[in-house]
């Protein structure tokens, strides 16, 4: 079954072409949408929901057109924006139920559906107080409860970890997959961060200037970018063990990334951590075995996240693997590709 | 994780806790019913129900006064012996408490648009099903009939004690209809232009501002103007100044259309012919104002 399809969808604007000619064919599960400002992703949500027309090219969201059937696909469809979107004078409760009616809810199933989505964002107590004074973080539950409160077949979620700390980007990262594992709702979810996309999406989109620039399973993309950041204690045996690690990773056939394995970014301890090309689940055995074979002490390891820039780098050894790269963003790949 | 809670009946739904996530598999009413419901809301918002307890205040309280006004009239018209009608006509009222009609408006037209502007909540609107006319048109009608509900309210009451004072039946209905149909023509012009004043200011103050300054300040410029008019000996040019404020409007039409007294300099409302006109330009101003409400939310759709 296909959520999201779409063929040659171009969209022109009189300066820009914000869509060039984008064919996706998105299944059920988590999907994430990657792509820098400006590249396209609130233009596709747009004609996704059937609120503008496409120049050319045709779009389905759950099998219907979006050209004819856009009410149809908007009551099975939910919509989170990327800005802010509540009213601050009203309580959560109050503005969701509104909602729920906006999608065709009647009363009294709105009010329940309110409270049961209610509790599963994580809004409990506070859900009568009014909006103003909650934090982002609740802010953003209350936006992802305004798009689920109608049970839709699919979510839309544009930017959801915008303005969030680190823990409430992890704790809304884990809520969206749950949309998908509890609820059953697929997902769309857009983001320029690559790296946060990869731990709760099934599957990934890069789409840049308005074009399809990688499309692929989230196994696929992990295996083949990611980049482990480990730093050990030294010992009395090994007085500098990075150095030993380094020696004994080299050894087992490991590959290090950056100078000589280390960060040169010229972040704090930048010297004693070692950036490692995680092939697999391998890849953390061998260390972990290194490690304790030296006799170390394991302070970190753990998977550095990847901007939305690594991707146009390594996408010329991508290419040949999985990709259809239109022409620009092989030029782009050729040129930055060797590092 | 869930608790027996029950131990007589001992069956699944004495279950609480960890009821995990339910699919809703109910009816869905579609656009049709959602555009009723924005207009509920609305209307309801209008007068502070469903908001907080400092929202309904200032409303109540002009619809407060707009009923004890016609309270107090009712009790004057009871209390004068011989009286044969009310002191002041059905088609007055709404003219001499423009300043309340005007505050109403000036306070609910910007809560009731401009807050969804400033917020950003259209777009949340527009991804449901009802479409930009469904939202104009339920924010409009809500606006009108909110309008409509202050200004009827009041000639309910002083009808209903007319009655009570067993004055000429065929008489007093034939002029509380004729109210009637004037404050609904002042509701439907008022609500249009206040909606519009208020889409275009997504700052609520500013919101507030300007609807002051279309309503009432151009009746006070106006009926100035016209008073200068009469005194310099210009009295033909009375009648088409009134063209130039919401309010001398209505009084227009309702002087030569439903028997109102005219508030002109000189009592003179415009005649039959002038009173055409009177009512085209209303007209033209009520869907000139959907037209501009139409095209103010095709630009911020999403």
């Amino acid at each position: 079954m296909t959520v999201i399809a779409t063929e040659s969808l171009s969209k022109r604007f009189p300066r820009v072409t914000a869509l060039d000619r984008l064919s996706l064919d998105i299944g059920p599960g988590v999907t994430g949408l990657v792509g820098a400002n400006g590249a396209g992703k609130s233009t596709l949500i747009k004609i996704l929901l059937g609120l503008s027309p496409a120049t050319e090219g045709r779009a389905a969201v759950l099998g219907l057109d979006v050209a004819t059937s856009g009410a149809a696909i908007r009551e099975r469809v939910g919509y989170m924006p990327e800005h802010d979107c509540l009213p601050p004078d009203v309580s959560a409760t109050e503005f969701v139920v509104h909602m729920a009616r906006m999608s065709g809810l009647p009363p009294t199933a709105a009010r329940e559906r309110t409270a049961d989505t209610l509790r599963h964002v994580g809004l409990y107590e506070e859900r009568y107080r009014p909006i103003g004074g909650y934090s982002t973080g609740m802010k953003q539950r209350v936006k992802l409860a305004q798009a689920l409160v109608h049970d839709p077949q699919l979510v839309l979620l544009d930017e959801p970890t915008n303005g969030l700390d680190p823990v409430g980007r992890d704790e809304m990262l884990g809520l969206i997959r749950r949309v998908h594992t509890d609820f059953g709702i697929s997902v769309l979810v857009t983001s320029h961060l690559l790296g946060e996309l990869e731990r709760t999406c099934d599957h990934v989109v890069v789409i840049d200037g308005g074009a399809l620039l990688r499309s692929s399973s989230t196994s696929d993309f992990t295996q083949t970018t990611t980049t482990l950041a480990v730093e050990v204690t030294d010992s009395d045996a090994h007085p500098d063990g990075t150095d030993a690690l380094r020696r004994a990773l080299t050894a087992a056939g490991v590959s290090l990334l950056g100078r000589d394995g280390l960060e040169a970014d010229g972040l704090p301890g930048a010297g004693h951590i070692l950036l490692i090309e995680a092939t697999g689940e391998e890849t953390y055995d061998v260390v972990r075995d290194s490690v304790a074979g030296l006799g170390l002490g394991l302070v970190r390891m753990e998977q550095r996240r990847h901007h939305i820039a690594e991707v146009f780098r390594t996408e010329g050894t991508a290419e040949t693997a999985e990709t259809v790269l239109t022409g620009a963003a092989q030029q782009k790949g050729s040129g930055r590709d060797e590092h | 994780m869930s608790t027996e809670t029950g131990a007589v009946t001992g069956i699944d739904n004495t279950r609480i806790h960890n009821i995990g996530y339910r699919a809703y598999d109910g009816p869905r009413l579609g656009r049709g019913y959602a555009r009723r419901s924005l207009y509920s809301q609305s209307l309801r918002g209008s007068f502070g129900l469903g908001r907080s307890a400092k929202s309904k205040v200032l409303p109540m309280l002009l619809f407060g006064v707009m009923c004890l006004v016609a309270l107090i009239i009712v009790a004057v018209a009871m209390a004068t012996p011989n009286a044969s009608k009310l002191a002041i006509k059905y088609t007055d009222f709404a003219i001499y408490l423009q300043a309340v009609i005007g505050l109403f408006i000036a306070s609910q037209a910007p809560q009731s648009v401009s807050r969804d502007l400033r917020f950003k909540s259209v777009p949340l609107y527009f991804s449901r099903p009802i479409e930009r006319v469904d939202y104009v048109v339920a924010k409009y009608a809500a606006m009108a009939s909110a309008l409509f509900i202050l200004t009827v309210t009041p000639l309910l009451v002083m009808y209903v004690g007319a009655l009570l004072a067993k004055f000429d039946f065929a008489d007093q209905t034939t002029w509380f209809g004729q109210g009637l149909v004037s404050v609904a023509l002042l509701s439907l012009l008022f609500a249009g232009l206040g909606l519009v004043m208020a889409a275009l200011t997504p700052r609520r103050g500013f919101g507030v501002a300007a609807v002051i300054a279309v309503l009432t300040i151009s009746f006070g410029a106006v009926s100035t103007v016209q008073a200068i008019a009469w005194e310099t000996g210009s009295a033909g040019a009375v009648q088409w100044l009134g063209l130039f404020s919401p309010l001398t409007l209505i009084g227009g039409v309702q002087s030569a259309f439903l028997g109102a007294t005219s508030h002109f300099p000189g009592g003179e409302g415009p005649g039959a012919g002038a009173g055409v006109v009177y009512l085209i330009v209303v007209l033209a101003l009520v869907a000139g104002s959907y037209a501009v409400l139409m095209r103010r939310y095709r630009r911020v759709g999403l």
